[in-house]
């Protein structure tokens, strides 16, 4: 089978199958986007005392697709006012580096994409891209309300960059590898080893900075609909508003996928009876996505301000101080705990 | 071979027009934008000469953080362009002389003998992690000077934050660490007050009862 | 002192966070209210107030005797009436018309009907598909009348021990 297809391509062959791998990343990746706008609604909606959609498909199932069609049959409307080209471009700019940041995410200890060393690196420089797609769309809509948006988005995505960075420095002085697959190896042990135990401080300032990074609620204040209307996509309609979503959706999975795999074991098995499946990292990435909308459920939106102290006057600072905690953990006998 | 020059003369193509439009565009944030673009290319370009620490730091930094703050304050300015081209042919003549030398300079110390056409980069055998040979180096050989830059940023940041923060007098100024941390207890006060009706009342409604 | 310190630990440990978080958390799994409209209604008061109907005697004959009232008494001046002498020199409408995008629903004119002729019934999810739907002709109510007739009469003896 795959040798006759090797010998249909030539030549070309390394490229059909980059590509076909691409695909087999990509497009479960939509579904489980596509799935995640159905979940979120059902969810809150459960959680308000709700039933949520249940009138397109058995359950509401197809949703999803209803949503999208309507979405693509509608009008994209270009402001007269707006810069064309760059309020085109936001919406690219904003899912290119979502779907790109997947390249490097391992799924199972031999089923990756792109097995690069610096891939935590990577993974750090496609999300802080990500900003731009926000930040042009907000310029470029020339409305007043996209351009607030945009700017507390910057504002807000800069500042927990940093906390999320040092969270991440934590993780990887533990497992001594910058490469994701390494890191989830070196948590081998069972429930008890991986990193979330050790790394508490950090697991937990991450996954907060990681809900302000993909400005969900409570930290959702570029969109801030009680006063901002919709934020930065105030003036986005039909398809390039959907792709806004996505990539939003697409971030929430990437986030979880990081969390899962730096903090809470990947693909490893809690206990030692049971075997390593990639099984585990999906029951994993799922309950902390599910959190996102629990999340969402629950807070009421944060004021400006108290975000930027968050950031800067709690999580960092504490950061700093469980990086240095490990550092020292790692000179006596509890280094064990990291390896 | 012919792939990899392929893809650097490509990415040498759009650096060089990348910058060139950040000094010619009229617009700023176009400029801001166009620079973004540079950084992007320059990261490829490290990326073929499998630096690809160096790489995706330049993203990371320059790319990520750096242009995001440029671009929150350029997109924030009012720009009149006219003004800001006002005495441009009188200045022609001495950033012309500035910009020749400039471009000596360059032109003498690339030609000089410390640049010597460096080979193309030696394969690496397998398992050979660039981040982790440059945290060794760094950590080791240069360890001074790397502190050394790294305190220098930290005055840098103290001293910026110090030549700007003013509190004003008459500023509102609220702090949301001591917002944060009230409890209802500092606001409300529970009171406890027995139910207590008029007598009168009490036996008018008993008046009512059948 | 202590109650500060004890405060910053709560806070670090999302204590509240927390629990606002297990509330939501049981209300995930608690009985949904939500009432499934078309297949499921909710109950309905005889006196509800609807879509209008004009009414007529059990012979046939129209109830309304287009003395003005409800044209007078409507507040969004929605009804319009005009009426001449029939030959058995009864005075009776040629036009009754109810502008239903002006109406609100107050029910002064059912108030003011001194025949009970003209009635708000119960059904309230109709629609027009253009422009002029909801502009209802007295053809149009009095075939409303005719149809809900059983209900209409149902609900206003239900409700005649109030009036």
């Amino acid at each position: 089978m795959m040798e006759s297809l090797q010998a249909l391509f030539g030549s070309s062959w390394p490229v059909v199958w980059t590509l076909a791998k691409i695909v087999a990343i990509v497009l479960p990746l939509m579904i489980a986007i596509a799935y995640l706008t159905l979940a979120e609604r059902k969810v809150i909606g459960y959680m308000q005392v709700r039933i949520g959609p249940n009138r397109v498909g058995y359950f509401g199932l197809l949703q999803p697709l209803a949503d999208g069609i309507k979405l693509l049959m509608k009008e994209i409307i270009v402001p007269t006012a707006s810069n064309k080209g760059l309020f085109l471009l936001g919406p690219v700019l904003a899912i290119a580096p979502a779907f790109a940041a997947w390249a490097v995410v391992p799924f199972d200890a031999t089923l990756v994409l792109a097995d690069i060393d610096a891939g935590l690196l990577y993974i750090l420089a496609m999300t802080s891209v990500a900003v731009y797609g926000v930040i042009i769309a907000g310029w470029a809509s020339n409305s007043k309300y996209a351009f607030l948006g945009s700017l507390r988005s910057a504002a807000q995505i800069v500042s927990y960059e940093i906390a999320m960075g040092f969270a991440l420095v934590g993780v990887l002085m533990s497992a001594n590898s910058l490469n994701l697959g390494k890191i989830v190896t070196a948590q081998a042990g069972g429930f008890w080893h991986w990193y979330w135990l050790p790394l508490f401080p950090l697991f937990i300032v991450y996954f907060i900075s990681a809900v302000a990074e993909t400005n969900r609620a409570p930290f959702d204040v570029a969109e801030g609909e009680s006063e901002i209307v919709a934020g930065f996509h105030v003036e986005y309609s039909g398809m390039a508003f959907a792709v806004f979503f996505l990539a939003e959706y697409a971030n929430i999975w990437l986030v979880c996928m990081l969390a899962a795999l730096m903090f809470l074991g990947g693909w490893l098995s809690p206990v030692p009876f049971l075997p390593d499946s990639i099984l585990w990292l999906f029951l994993k990435v799922g309950f902390l996505v599910f959190c996102f909308l629990w999340f969402r459920a629950t807070f009421p939106r944060y004021r400006y301000d108290q975000i930027m102290r968050l950031g800067w006057k709690v999580f960092i600072p504490i950061t700093l101080v469980w990086i240095i905690v490990v550092g020292a953990m790692m000179q006596t006998p509890w280094a064990y705990l990291f390896h | 071979m012919i792939f990899q020059d392929f893809v650097f003369y490509t990415l040498a193509a759009i650096l060089l027009i990348a910058g060139l439009r950040v000094i010619t565009a009229r617009n700023p944030v176009h400029a801001a934008l166009f620079l973004v673009l540079a950084f992007f290319t320059a990261a490829g370009i490290w990326l073929l000469l499998e630096a690809e620490f160096l790489a995706i730091a330049l993203v990371l930094v320059y790319v990520g953080a750096v242009m995001v703050l440029f671009l929150f304050v350029v997109m924030m300015l009012d720009i009149n362009l006219d003004r800001l081209r006002e005495g441009f042919w009188s200045y022609l003549p001495i950033a012309a002389v500035v910009g020749v030398l400039m471009a000596v300079e360059m032109a003498l110390v690339l030609s000089g003998r410390y640049f010597i056409e460096a080979a193309a980069p030696v394969a690496k055998p397998a398992g050979y992690s660039n981040t982790a040979e440059l945290g060794r180096v760094l950590y080791t050989d240069y360890l001074l000077p790397f502190e050394l830059a790294a305190v220098l940023l930290l005055v840098a940041i103290v001293a910026a934050i110090a030549l700007t923060l003013r509190e004003r007098k008459d500023s509102k100024f609220i702090d949301p660490a001591a917002q944060v941390q009230v409890k209802r207890n500092d606001r409300v006060r529970m009171v406890s007050m027995p139910s207590y009706t008029e007598p009168e009342a009490e036996q008018a409604q008993q008046e009512l009862k059948p | 002192m202590l109650r500060k310190v004890k405060d910053v630990f709560s806070s670090l440990m999302l204590v509240e966070l927390l629990k606002g978080m297990a509330l939501t958390g049981r209300y995930f799994f608690a009985r949904k209210i939500t009432v499934q409209f078309p297949e499921e209604r909710t109950p309905m008061s005889p006196r509800f107030r609807g879509l209008h109907a004009l009414r007529r005697y059990p012979n046939g004959e129209e109830r309304c005797i287009a003395c003005k009232l409800c044209e007078a008494v409507c507040p969004a001046m929605a009804i319009t009436i005009e009426s001449e002498q029939r030959e058995d020199n009864t005075r009776r409408t040629t036009r009754y018309d109810i502008d239903l995008t002006k109406c609100i629903f107050c029910g002064m004119c059912e108030e003011s009907c001194p025949v009970d002729s003209i009635v708000e019934t119960r059904i309230f999810d109709y629609h027009g598909e253009q422009r002029g739907d909801l502009l209802y002709t007295k053809q149009m109510l009095l075939a409303v009348g005719d149809k809900y007739e059983a209900q209409i009469a149902a609900d206003r003896t239900e409700d005649a021990k109030f009036r």
